[in-house]
């Protein structure tokens, strides 16, 4: 049998369980960790916390995570590739190294830093050059919040991950590769794939798409026959058994819990999907109605079929900006009448709000245990509701609204309708909103500024 | 000449209709996620043979229809391949991302809000399926 590239997923996001990449990394044999740490607003989170401490910037729970499981890795050869340096990805990789030389693994490790994606200090260079980066959803130019913008990232591809693995890292550290990259990447790299070579591409890419919200396809927040799914208190992360024709099983290791179904994969495969014949990634785009799925024995899922097209010639940029100001306070009213009371104090609270002269972008009232999910869709709510929580989110522009918002809450119940509680936590916490702008770039002007920089444990 | 019903009509027993009503929730399984202000849900046929139904009659407009004054416009893609629909509900989350003051910010149960929608099923196939199948 050919050889088969083991790529295991060991986070879906920042935040994600904190054992995952020990144990699959313990669990049995795999060639890759691949651990995915980027949303669409984390970059802004990571920029706040850098501007407050330069050494800061990126996922911080990467560097002791690494320093854990570093041993195993290097004993078993296992290669980590992860987009956890955010917008510091080379003050990453240094605790990474110091952490390695505390193992006394100095010379086993060889971290690859990725950068060149941060497009920040670029950006008035970019505009002046007549890229206006237009918002894609509603067409606007940068121009207009130019002054308010966080961050800005282009999304790289898995080129620089190859050329980390390549030049012999066994630790790759990138700043805003696609999560689809840091699987793909590994891939190419083992297999020779060209870079042009699309259908492999797009089925690398796929591989991708598939564990990198880590258990979301091995049963966690399955919807099928969820009652069924077992041993999630040792939830299976997903690993990637590639062959070099671009064929690949989606399993997990064994005595670990969740499902690995042709169901698993699929709710997986339509998460966050537009249009499935432009699956669109930096290093080409993938047609996910070619996809076959097969299971293959329990908890092996075959994927075959996959056919995909050319890169494009933009690249997507990730913008955060600040927006404006948020909070959301909430009370629970009892039984009987429960709705009814929550009802009637919404009224009270939004006529106190306009009293005040206070103006918002939005006041948004739901109910919960009525109709917060789904809204009418619920249907009429329950009378006999053993309890209903009255929400109310304001946001506005300024914070001084939003600040009196939070002021406005609490008064309800010594002054509203009866039956009311859980206020213990105190006035709702003001948050800034720091709000997303997707845009394109040429990818000719982001290509010749990335970098990869190997440091010697 | 007046016209006469057939005598016999009025006192045979209504047969069964071929087709009746039943929620989405016992053909098919769903995700949803987002990308700005659009949620998407991915609806998966429970059954491969119940893919033909679902696109037959989880149209476009009877899911607008399902979501009206919740979304603006709705898209849909078929992927017979993985006997799933997928659809785009736009302006469906109050901005979406760290914009929205809603609950589901991120779209993540509108899948389940998409299982509410009723369809109109082949008796065969509602009773095999209504109810589950244990």
């Amino acid at each position: 049998m050919s050889k088969l590239v083991r790529v295991a997923a060991g986070q879906g996001f920042w935040g994600d369980w904190l054992e995952a990449p020990v144990r699959q990394v313990e669990g049995g044999p795999i060639d890759y960790l691949m651990m995915d740490y980027l949303a669409e607003v984390t970059m802004s989170i990571m920029q706040k916390q850098r501007s407050r401490d330069p050494s800061l910037g990126y996922a911080r729970d990467f560097p002791p995570l690494m320093e854990r499981i570093l041993p195993a890795v290097v004993k078993r050869g296992v290669k980590v590739t992860s987009n956890a340096g955010g917008v510091n990805p080379h003050g990453c990789a240094e605790r990474v190294v110091e952490g390695a030389r505390r193992l006394g693994l100095a010379g086993q490790v060889r971290v690859g830093l990725v950068s060149g994606d941060d497009i920040l200090p670029r950006l008035d260079e970019l505009i002046a050059k007549g890229h206006e980066l237009r918002d894609m959803d509603t067409g606007r130019p940068l121009a207009d919040i130019r002054d308010r913008v966080v961050s800005a990232n282009a999304y790289l591809g898995m080129a620089p991950v190859v050329d980390a693995l390549d030049r012999g890292a066994n630790v790759v550290i990138t700043g805003r590769v696609t999560d689809t990259g840091l699987t793909l990447g590994p891939l190419v790299h083992e297999f020779g794939w060209p870079w042009d070579g699309w259908d492999l591409i797009a089925a690398g890419t796929v591989a991708g798409h598939i564990i990198e919200c880590g258990a979301q396809c091995s049963g966690g927040n399955l919807l099928k026959d969820w009652k069924r799914v077992r041993g999630l208190e040792n939830p299976g992360f997903p690993i990637v058994e590639g062959a070099s024709d671009g064929t690949f099983v989606v399993t997990k290791h064994p005595r670990t819990g969740g499902v690995v179904s042709v169901a698993s994969v699929t709710e997986q495969l339509v998460y966050e999907m537009g249009d499935p014949r432009n699956y669109i990634t930096p290093d080409g785009v993938a047609d996910f109605t070619t996809i076959r799925l097969a299971q293959q024995g329990r908890d092996r899922v075959r994927v075959s079929g996959i056919r995909g097209g050319p890169r494009t010639p933009m690249l997507k940029v990730s913008i955060a900006y600040s927006y404006g100001w948020k909070a959301v306070g909430t009370l629970v009213y009892a039984w009987p009448e429960a709705y009814e009371k929550a009802k009637r104090a919404d009224a009270i609270l939004r006529a106190r709000l306009t009293d005040l002269g206070l103006r918002f972008e939005q006041v948004l009232t739901e109910f919960v245990g009525a109709d917060a999910t789904h809204g009418r869709l619920a249907g009429l709510p329950d009378p006999d509701a053993p309890e209903v929580q009255l929400r109310v989110g304001v946001r506005a522009r300024e914070k001084a609204p939003v600040e009196r918002f939070t002021r406005e809450i609490a008064p309800l119940v010594l002054t509203g309708p009866p039956s009311v509680t859980g206020f213990a936590g105190g006035r709702p916490a003001v948050e800034e909103i720091v709000a997303y702008w997707p845009a394109l770039v040429d990818r000719r002007e982001i290509e010749p500024h990335v970098s990869v920089e190997i440091l010697a444990g | 000449m007046a016209k006469r019903k057939p005598a016999g009509k009025r006192a045979r027993p209504t047969r069964p209709p071929a087709r009746r009503t039943i929620q989405l929730r016992w053909l098919a399984h769903a995700r949803s996620g987002d990308k700005g202000n659009t949620a998407n849900v991915g609806l998966i046929a429970l059954e491969p043979e119940l893919y033909p139904l679902l696109a037959r009659e989880v149209t476009v407009a009877r899911v607008r229809r399902h979501f009206r004054g919740m979304v603006s416009r709705v898209e849909r893609f078929e992927l017979p391949n993985l006997a799933a629909l997928n659809f785009l509900l736009h302006d469906a989350l109050d901005g979406g991302g760290t914009i929205s003051l809603k609950t589901d910010a991120q779209g993540k149960v509108y899948s389940t809000a998409l299982l509410r929608m009723e369809i109109p099923t082949p008796v065969s196939v509602a009773r095999r399926y209504e109810g589950g199948r244990g």
